[in-house]
């Protein structure tokens, strides 16, 4: 579960990111954040994984309270959510399997178990045969998809995504979201920011619309609202 | 932290070590040039050290009676003497006795000497030993207060000036070590930090996916140690095979007194420890700098 309750984010060069966010997320739930670009949704994810700290709220998200949260416990919560981005962010030197791997040697798996698991999340996003291809050897899509096997690959219950669809075409797109709601199905959280007026109306999900810092619309079965 | 975890830290750690080219080189170099000289200094010091400590505990109080002193005097003397505080024991010496002395130290030459032994101009002697030697001076000057010394004589002005020689040479060494330290630690911290800047993409996400600071920072406290260890290596070499030609060759050619050179066994190898450990200082300070400043973790 998700908690935030009056949370605010001014940056250090005084931008005020947001303004007062109250919201909660159940575990299990899809939900997608809608608004403009510089509305704040980055810093909205960004606060989840504690990438940036708020400046003034309370965060709880599986029943840890982020501010009173020791700074060495910050990698087990990052252990508890996936994280997927726009670019991808993938090892461009390593393989489709050891970029998925990495994400279980840096928390001391075993190898054994490494091995079986990440074949097991390739075989889930469908790249079982490309597993020993390099990023650059992969169009968008399953470059994406690469980042989203390694996002679920240690089974966090949160997975967060930035506008993953932002540099595909919207045929992957779809291929994407599909995955999206499979890892729904069993039970993820899904947390997605995007600008695609298609998909979130498509999807029947629950839609956040952030405006200038503020949640101005929260709607189950909701849609993307805006024109584009 | 465990078994596969640790090697493969020290894995990562070697591996940027080659990533890193010339800095590597230059690192490298820097703590050699540095630890050489430490070697070499260290050798110097400690030698001296021993030097004057040798001197210092022969140094003799020598005190000379007057000529005219009758025997139950010199002999009252050498009790009053014996009381004073801090003189471990005294010999008498008398003034055939320190002819004779004269005579031998001179060699052939000293015949001559020979011509004074039925009219003899020498001084009776006591040969007073301190229990400290640091206390010698004090014990001087109070017996030379006494009735019937003629003079007092003491070695304390060589060993002065060598303790004071040292605390110089000493002086001079470390402030040059130190700056070469400080050099070498800032071009490791460097080389290091070329590391972090080129990995932090992969430090992002290993952020990302959970690893805690300690798996991020631990490849580049193993590369500095490295670094610092390699760095050791002809230094060693150097210590042990210039220390072992000196002290062959050289100490056995000068033969005063006092100027003998400590032992190879052990002197050498705790020398040879003590840069060893220098060096992994010197890399482990390098790299946690650079990871202090450098890996926002
Ligand atoms: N690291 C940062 N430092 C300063 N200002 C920032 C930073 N990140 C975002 N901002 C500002 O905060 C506001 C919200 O940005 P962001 O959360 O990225 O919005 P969105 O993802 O909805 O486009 C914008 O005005 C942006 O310029
Ligand atoms: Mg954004």
């Amino acid at each position: 579960m998700i908690l935030m309750e009056d949370v605010h984010k001014v940056y250090p060069n005084g931008v005020t990111a947001l303004n007062g966010i109250n919201v909660e997320i159940k575990q299990g739930e899809f939900v997608f954040i809608v608004g403009q670009s510089g509305a704040g949704k980055s810093t909205f994810i960004k606060l989840m994984y504690r990438e940036e700290k708020p400046t003034k709220g309370k965060i709880i998200i599986n029943d840890i309270d982020l501010n009173q949260m020791k700074e060495s416990r910050v990698p087990y919560l990052r252990r508890q959510i996936g994280v997927i981005f726009q670019d991808f962010k993938l090892l461009p030197k390593l393989t489709v399997y050891e970029n998925v791997a990495y994400a279980l040697e840096v928390i001391e798996e075993s190898p054994r178990m490494i091995r079986s698991r990440v074949m097991e999340v390739l075989e889930e996003v469908g790249l079982k045969n490309k597993a020993r291809m390099l990023p650059a050897e992969l169009s968008g899509g399953e470059q994406q998809r690469v980042s989203i096997a390694r996002a679920i690959v240690n089974r966090p219950k949160i997975v967060i995504a930035d506008e993953p669809t932002g540099n595909l075409d919207p045929e992957t797109s779809w291929g994407i979201m599909r995955t999206f709601e499979e890892i729904n199905d069993k039970g993820t959280t899904i947390i997605m920011a995007t600008h695609s007026k298609e998909i979130v109306d498509s999807f029947k999900k629950r839609v956040i619309a952030i405006e200038d810092g503020v949640i101005v619309r929260d709607e189950q079965r909701g849609e993307y609202g805006y024109e584009i | 932290m465990k078994f596969r975890t640790f090697t493969r830290h020290l894995r990562e750690g070697s591996k940027n070590i080659f990533r890193n080219g010339w800095m590597t080189v230059a690192s490298i170099g820097a703590v050699t040039t540095t630890l050489i000289l430490v070697g070499v200094f260290l050798a110097i010091v400690f030698n001296l050290n021993e030097f004057a400590k040798n001197i210092e505990s022969d140094v003799e109080i020598k005190v000379l009676v007057d000529l005219t002193t009758e025997e139950e005097d010199v002999l009252a003397l050498g009790e009053q003497v014996k009381q004073v505080e801090g003189v471990e024991n005294v010999y008498f010496s008398s003034n055939d006795e320190e002819l004779q002395n004269l005579i031998e130290s001179f060699g052939e030459e000293g015949r001559a000497w020979q011509l004074f032994e039925q009219d003899n101009p020498l001084n009776h002697a006591y040969i007073i030993q301190a229990e400290d030697p640091q206390e010698t001076e004090r014990i001087a000057l109070e017996i030379a207060e006494f009735d019937h010394v003629y003079d007092v004589n003491y070695g304390q002005e060589v060993v002065d000036k060598l303790f004071r020689f040292n605390n110089y040479a000493r002086i001079v060494g470390l402030v040059l070590i130190a700056a070469l330290v400080l050099t070498a630690v800032f071009l490791i911290s460097n080389t290091i930090k070329i590391t972090i800047i080129a990995r932090s993409t992969e430090i992002g996400i290993q952020k990302l996916v959970g690893a805690t600071n300690w798996f991020i920072r631990w490849p580049f406290f193993v590369e500095g140690l490295l670094l610092g260890v390699l760095g050791s290596i002809i230094p060693i070499a150097v210590v042990l095979i210039g220390y072992n030609y000196v002290y062959e060759n050289v100490a056995n050619q000068i033969n005063i007194g006092f100027v003998e050179l400590l032992p190879f066994n052990p002197f050498a190898w705790y020398l040879a420890l003590v840069i060893l450990l220098i060096g992994a200082t010197i890399g482990v300070w390098g790299s946690v700098m650079s990871v202090r400043k450098f890996l926002h973790v």
